[in-house]
């Protein structure tokens, strides 16, 4: 109820939207909203995750088989490459980054993000760099097709020697979204470091909170090495000159540095948030306190101050010397410290709780259990004698994919149907949601299981066709992949019809704890707009009888008038 | 809530039997992982190979025991502490146990100290790598003086858009790469465009190859076969069919080999990528961009491209 001194611009600023917030136009307008933009981040995301889910099926299509058959060589280099950028920077950091836009201001009783004109900004690059990214099917010559890394001098081969290419459609492409990213982290950062309610300091803050600031920072330390980087490859490769290139004394590895100095962090900014969505579910679905919460708060700055030291496990074989090699695996393993950290207290969190299955909780231990697993395979990895046989090999993409698919979007379907109602003012359908999981965790299962041991027996990754030993568990994953493409039906279907006609959601619908749960669903252009809450106590306080805000039945009441 | 604490207390005793019948046999379970991991992998052809299955079975028990410790006790999560429909009511309010979290954190942190320990000894003993030489782009390939002891080469290993090619000592030039069993061979890694990787699965090895650099490297073969060697850095468009053999043979094979083949006239080498580039010519160049496929290499021995491999 405190009234807060934030600059009363910001409070009474009007709905640039001249025709008033509840206006279904809002969402094709630079709209400064977080939550309009959240919504346009997400739902452009997901539209994304079908590009990418049906280049991942052709995929699939091309190695069910041991010949290269269905698509020339050429073309399932673009396609790969093409499944991968889209996925990575149109779908997971889009949608992390409209999650973030949705939770951050209402989780810390902000009306809205600090800069909103930069924040629209930094969605609308998204369309901006998509296109461009999408147009590179049509040159001539095909999209780019030296993978996701872009390793030169492979990427400035140019073969039809336009000025022109997919390759530089995909540099612009990429450097685009990096600026997009810088803005956004400015945003966040500022916003969750200057505009939280008062009496919520850093510790009284929820975990998704924590995760974003430090996956947030990570992306300001790291991002301008990817985006440097981007810019000398387009030099070299539209101007000739030779930071990489051989021919002018250059060298091709250092690009490799610049790129993993951020790229491997960059795994750590996408599955941080979710880290922080699993520490907000499962207390609320085992209706317990989160267990350790100051260690797993304390955890998310100790993945990030390490994540920046473990790039060279990328090129443990690129004649790396030994005393480097050694000293990365030390880094990097040392990663599973802070991680084991948080699993530990997920487990502990669920320990004797009253657990209810409800879809959300579903996708969280489902993620819960592929990541696991998941970084189980990365300490091996990180080996350095185990990589050189692994490395670039089926292993590592299915590795990974158990961390970008069956972690992290398992979480991001998690907070999709945890807040989904909190957001539309709708509740979404239980039976399809679990429809969804089932599929998803079947198919995901089904798909990258097997491949780790393709990658055992020597696999290597990238390839359009491969010897018919491995023929088995390729047949397996293509399975699942299609799987996977049908999960999508039931997923797109519930959000539709539930967003269009499901039945309306209370304030609360989980019985949560939590400053976004005590406004009304959806949450009004500005939050708590003058009633900004005083917050007492740490989150998850269930079943301690701690309020976690001041005069909480006001904003109960008040939320329910609302609604 | 109050009945859910009782029953935990009530069962207290018998849940340490549980507990250390779940270990047993996680244990167990972990061991036999450890066992069966050897068979996940490739035949076992070069020194290199016992040391790395070694760390990957130790990795897999040790994996094996964390991966079903934590989902074993998720597992009985689900079946033991499932709300009963309709009930909203809060579990046992645990908010953190000091000692607890001192213990995982510790505990990891000694299991990854050990694991890295290990694995930086294993590196030492491998020791693969030689040297890496810059040279100009355009100019010979420089000598480089072996610092370390070898029993047969330099062989060159010169890789391109997509084919293999090995020179020998004596200036004999192959498509397949012909090996000494037991011997240390030394190799000198060329590439004539874009970086390649020198990966074959049986040994347990594999080098990126870097454009304007040359790479000595050394491996010994200890098995007597056919086993495939794989471009491991993707090189574009034809970089799955960048593959060829590696034949190790007897020593008195392998000179038999040397010494027949030294008499054979050059001719065209194993180039897989390039008669699938001319198909693609002759069916109008449709597909993406790609540059053409390096000439056919200029060899003593052409190799057999369908030859059976052993792994």
């Amino acid at each position: 109820m405190t009234i807060v001194n934030y600059d009363p611009r910001l409070v009474k600023s009007k709905n640039p939207y001249p025709k008033g917030p509840n206006d279904w136009k809002r969402f094709f307008s630079f709209n400064t909203d977080a939550k309009v933009i959240g919504i346009q981040y997400i739902v452009t995301a997901l539209f994304f995750l079908l590009i990418g889910g049906l280049l991942a099926m052709l995929i699939r299509g091309e190695l069910i088989t041991p010949p290269s058959d269905l698509f020339d060589p050429t073309v399932y280099n673009g396609l790969y490459t093409m499944h991968g950028t889209i996925m990575l920077f149109l779908f997971l950091f889009p949608i992390l980054s409209g999650l973030t836009n949705l939770l951050v201001p209402p989780m810390i009783g902000a009306p809205d993000m600090a800069f909103p004109k930069l924040n629209a900004l930094a969605f609308w690059l998204v369309p901006v760099f998509s296109i461009i990214l999408l147009l590179s099917f049509f040159v001539p010559g095909g999209p780019a097709s030296s993978g996701w890394w872009s390793y030169p001098p492979i990427s400035i081969q140019n073969p039809l020697g336009k000025i022109i290419n997919g390759e530089m459609l995909w540099i612009i492409a990429i450097s685009l979204s990096g600026i997009s990213s810088i803005i956004g982290a400015v945003n966040f950062v500022t916003t969750i470091i200057r505009m939280r309610a008062p009496g919520m300091g850093f510790f009284k803050m929820p975990i998704f909170i924590w995760t974003v600031l430090a996956a947030q920072l990570l992306q300001l330390l790291g991002l301008p090495a990817l985006t440097g980087g981007a810019i000398m490859l387009f030099f070299d490769l539209t101007f000739g000159t030779s930071f990489f290139r051989i021919e002018g004394g250059g060298d091709p590895v250092l690009f490799q540095h610049f790129f993993w100095f951020y790229s491997h962090p960059a795994v750590y900014v996408m599955v941080l948030p979710v880290f922080g969505i699993f520490s907000e579910l499962f207390p609320v679905y085992s209706r317990k306190p989160l267990f350790g919460y100051k260690f797993v708060a304390v955890a998310s700055f100790g993945i990030t101050i390490l994540s920046l030291v473990v790039w060279v496990h990328h090129m443990f074989y690129t004649g790396t010397p030994m005393w480097m090699r050694n000293l990365f695996m030390f880094t990097t393993m040392l990663i599973a410290v802070p991680t084991g950290v948080k699993v530990f207290a997920w487990i502990a969190t669920l320990w004797g709780g009253n657990i209810r299955l409800t879809t959300p909780m579903l996708f969280c231990l489902g993620g819960l259990f592929n990541f696991i697993f998941g970084g189980i395979t990365g300490v091996m990895l990180a080996t350095v004698p185990v990589d050189i046989h692994v490395g670039n090999t089926y292993f590592v993409v299915a590795h990974f994919h158990y961390i970008i698919f069956n972690t992290i979007a398992f979480g991001i379907f998690a907070a999709i149907y945890h807040w989904f109602p909190k957001f539309t003012g709708r509740m979404f359908y239980e039976g399809l949601g679990k429809v969804h999981f089932a599929l998803t965790f079947i198919g995901a299962t089904l798909n990258w299981l097997p491949l780790h041991w393709a990658g055992l027996l020597g696999m290597p990754r990238r390839v359009a066709s491969y010897d018919p030993e491995f023929a088995i568990w390729n047949v397996l994953a293509s399975i699942g992949a299609f799987i996977l493409g049908v999960a999508s039906i039931p997923f797109i279907l519930n959000m539709v019809s539930s967003w269009v006609r499901g039945k309306s959601a209370p304030p609360n619908p989980w019985k949560a704890i939590g400053l976004e749960w005590l406004l009304p669903s959806p949450p009004p252009h500005e939050n708590f707009e003058e009633d900004i809450p005083t917050v007492l106590n740490e989150p998850y306080c269930y079943g301690l009888d701690k309020p976690f805000v001041e005069d909480e039945q006001f904003y109960i009441e008040k939320s329910l008038k609302k609604h | 809530m109050n009945t859910k604490i009782r029953r935990i207390k009530k069962s207290g005793f018998s849940k340490t039997y549980i507990i250390i019948i779940a270990v047993i046999l996680n244990i167990g379970l972990s061991l036999l992982m450890g066992y069966w991991s050897y068979s996940w992998l490739p035949i076992q052809a070069s020194e290199a190979s016992h040391y790395v299955d070694n760390l990957f079975a130790f990795e897999t028990t040790i994996g094996t025991f964390i991966f079903l410790g934590c989902t074993g006790t998720m597992a009985w999560i689900l079946v033991f502490n499932r709300a009963p429909k309709y009930d909203e009511s809060n579990g046992e309010p645990l908010e953190g146990n000091l000692k607890l979290e001192i213990i995982w954190t510790i505990v990891p942190l000694l299991l990854v100290l050990g694991i890295s320990t290990y694995s930086t000894r294993v590196n030492y003993k491998l020791e693969n790598l030689g040297s890496k030489i810059k040279y100009d782009y355009g100019a010979e390939v420089p000598f480089v003086e072996e610092k370390k002891v070898f029993d047969y080469g330099p062989i060159d290993v010169i890789s391109r858009q997509w084919n293999w090619e090995f020179v020998y000592p004596n200036g004999i030039h192959s498509s397949e790469l012909h090996l000494p069993v037991d011997k240390k061979s030394n190799f000198r890694l060329i590439t004539e465009d874009v970086i390649h990787s020198f990966y074959v699965p049986a040994f347990r090895l594999k080098q990126d190859i870097i454009p304007g650099s040359v790479i000595t490297y050394s491996l010994t073969p200890t098995k007597e076969g056919v086993f495939r060697l794989r471009d491991a850095m993707f090189s574009g468009a034809y970089f799955s069919e960048n593959q060829t053999n590696v034949i190790v043979e007897s020593e008195e094979i392998f000179y038999k080999w040397i010494k027949e083949t030294v008499k054979k006239e050059l001719q065209n080498g194993l180039n897989p990528a390039g008669n699938l580039y001319q198909k693609r010519l002759r069916n109008g160049n449709r597909g993406w961009a790609t540059v053409k496929p390096a000439p056919d290499p200029k060899v003593n021995d052409a190799g057999i491209e369908s030859r059976p491999h052993d792994s």
